[in-house]
């Protein structure tokens, strides 16, 4: 069991609050992702987990015990840092058994846990490098190497993969992800991408501000966003945001004619995600192209509908010009409804059943 | 011919350094080779005759075991207390910009106004020294006329006067280093000892390398005070090699004798220097 539980956890800066009142539980052996956008407070909390920086206000339990007031080393938890914070002057091997040694393992131990653990993140050539003559994914195992031959339960680790290209995080994310599983760790994992979020959460908590946005599984943060903010966060490209107006036939997009669904409009906000979008030959909601992007498996269409830009992701290359007409559809269920006024999604009941513009 | 351009760049630099630093000491080693002159005898080639004179001279015997124990006292710890000032001004303390000032002016006051500074503390019964001790009922005492306790004297007012120098490299390093490694090791329960000893000190090897050779060079090149203090008094018991080589050349006028002491004054500088440089960096380590 390695449970954490943040209650009513609140710290303060001074006069700046940079984390409000947040609670929230990391399941034993759970991935959970804290995401938001940078200075939002995920690191803070992540410090705060970690001992680093003291709670003004709340407690942190780990596995039922209130932990609040102990050092770091008495949570018995492992971190890797964003800048790796390896010791330079230290080879790959003292690097990772710098704890061990902090804690008198024995030498033999030593050995038998850096060999596992070496093999197991790929290092077993490279224990007599320094950090400098290695590249920035050999430094970022080093870090990993480190954080779990401490055998700890908890490993928390703040934006690990930011400082590497695209193609090296990719390799990573799923190699984190793997270890985690093969190990049972619990891990609080602090990032600002929502790609990495979705791909290896377990649960996502999404912060804005300092306080909880939403919170769920991946899934339920694409499918069901609480707020305009987590709608426009989870997704590449965002979700389409538009605000609608009256008609006499029912709501339609600010400045366009076709109804989209019965009832009022003003006031409220559409969400539908660029890949819900369809291009139709007929019904639906006539646009103009404004431009179109070829991303290679599928193409991303700007367009403008009434007083509103919004983009559609087709699948393939298509060649539209700016300035031709086209004709949009989606599925009701692929459409949100925000309060323009609050951002907060509209109860379920009120959200809009059927779906005048639908083409088919 | 499409290099005139650059030579004429150097050479305003060239024609100062070669006139007032090369020429002179080439000159310098030159003269050691041959006698002082005089009006009735003329300047002539002695060979080693004025290192062999170096030998016999008990007084430039006693100069370098006074320079060798100012340097032994003043250098590790002048640097040892730089280090400890470093550390605790960089930590969070309040007014830490005041601290800093503080310990960094001794720095910027010239060695005339510290050494006239510091006679006030050593005069004796008027002097501060003497006015707190005689609080315990000392008697009264002259710090800087007793040949056992001058040297003693000036390494203290010198470790006071360089500190804040060399804390300030310290400072800089330190701030260097990220916070973030002080985080990791924490984590990992490592104490803050542990920390220093393992992580912060080696990380530092670079700069105490750079302090411990500036240390070395100014305890022999650092004489100012002795004009205010004591003139190498009492009975030489607090001249320094380089003090010694003034009052030689300008005392005396015996510039023959004092260009020997200072071929053996740099030689001396240029043999500790490569020796630290080869000892320390097998242990430093470069980013």
């Amino acid at each position: 069991m390695s449970e954490i539980v943040l209650d009513k956890v609140t710290k303060r800066f001074g006069k700046v609050t940079a984390v409000d009142s947040v609670s929230f539980r990391a399941q034993a052996g759970k991935f959970v992702v804290l995401l938001g956008p940078s200075g939002c407070g995920k690191s803070t909390l992540l410090r705060l987990i970690a001992g680093l920086e003291d709670v003004s206000d709340g407690r942190i339990l780990i596995d039922g015990a209130d932990v609040s007031r102990l050092s770091p080393e008495k949570r018995r938890v492992s971190m890797v840092f964003q800048s790796y914070a390896l010791f330079p002057h230290l080879t790959t091997e003292e690097n990772i058994v710098f704890g061990l040694k902090v804690r008198r393992v024995p030498e033999e131990e030593r050995r038998r846990r850096l060999a596992h653990v070496a093999a197991q993140v790929g290092l077993a050539e490279l224990l007599d490098r320094k950090p400098q003559q290695l590249s920035g994914g050999q430094r970022q195992r080093v870090a990993l190497a480190r954080a779990i031959i401490a055998e700890n339960r908890i490993c928390l680790m703040d934006e690990p993969l930011s400082n590497l290209d695209a193609q090296l995080r990719h390799g990573m994310r799923v190699e984190i992800r793997g270890l985690q599983q093969r190990l049972g760790m619990t891990v609080v994992y602090v990032t600002h991408d929502q790609v990495e979020a979705m791909s290896m959460a377990d649960r996502v908590v999404l912060i804005r501000d300092g306080r909880i946005e939403q919170e769920g599984s991946p899934e339920e943060l694409y499918a069901r966003p609480a707020t305009t903010f987590a709608a426009r966060f989870i997704g590449t490209p965002a979700m389409n945001l538009v605000a609608l107006s009256d008609s006499p036939s029912g709501a339609v997009v600010r400045g366009s004619a076709d109804a989209l669904f019965e009832g009022r409009g003003e006031g409220f906000v559409l969400g539908v995600r660029p890949e819900h979008v369809r291009l139709a030959d007929s019904g639906g909601v006539a646009a103009t192209v404004t431009s179109s992007e070829y991303h290679g498996a599928d193409t991303i269409v700007t367009v403008k509908v009434g007083d509103e830009t919004l983009l559609v992701r087709a699948p393939g290359q298509l060649s539209l010009a700016a300035g031709e007409p086209v004709r949009l559809a989606w599925d009701a269920a692929s459409q949100h409804l925000f309060d323009a006024a609050t951002g907060v999604r509209v109860a379920g009941d009120r959200q809009p059943g059927r779906l005048a513009a639908a083409a088919d | 011919m499409r290099n005139v351009y650059g030579w004429l760049l150097l050479t305003p630099a060239a024609i100062l350094l070669v006139g007032f630093t090369h020429y002179p000491a080439f000159a310098t080693l030159f003269d050691s080779f041959f006698s002082t002159g005089t009006v009735v005898r003329p300047t002539r080639f002695v060979g080693l005759a004025n290192y062999a004179a170096l030998g016999d001279d008990p007084i430039f015997w006693q100069v370098l075991r006074n320079n060798l124990y100012f340097a032994a006292a003043t250098i590790p710890t002048s640097i040892a207390i730089a280090l400890l000032m470093a550390i605790w001004v960089n930590d969070r303390l309040p007014a830490r910009a005041l601290v800093r000032m503080s310990y960094f002016t001794p720095t910027i006051l010239p060695m005339v106004a510290v050494a006239n500074l510091w006679l006030f503390f050593y005069t004796p019964q008027i002097g501060l020294l003497d006015k707190f001790t005689a609080l315990f009922g000392v008697a009264s005492h002259n710090w800087l006329g007793d040949p056992s306790t001058v040297m003693g004297c000036l390494a203290l007012m010198t470790v006071w006067k360089e500190a804040g120098f060399f804390m300030i490299f310290y400072l800089a390093a330190l701030q260097s280093l990220s916070p973030e490694l002080e985080e990791a090791a924490k984590v990992e329960g490592a104490s803050r000892w542990y920390y220093f000893r393992r992580v912060t000190f080696p990380l530092l090897m670079p700069t105490t390398l750079f302090v411990l050779v500036n240390a070395t060079i100014n305890s022999f090149k650092l004489v100012d005070h002795l004009f205010i203090l004591t003139k190498g008094g009492p009975d030489n018991a607090s001249n320094l090699l380089l003090y010694y080589i003034y009052q030689v050349a300008f005392s005396f006028f015996d510039t023959a004798y004092a260009s020997a002491l200072t071929v053996v004054l740099l030689a001396l500088l240029a043999g500790l220097a490569i020796v630290q440089f080869q000892l320390v960096e097998k242990r430093v380590h470069y980013r």
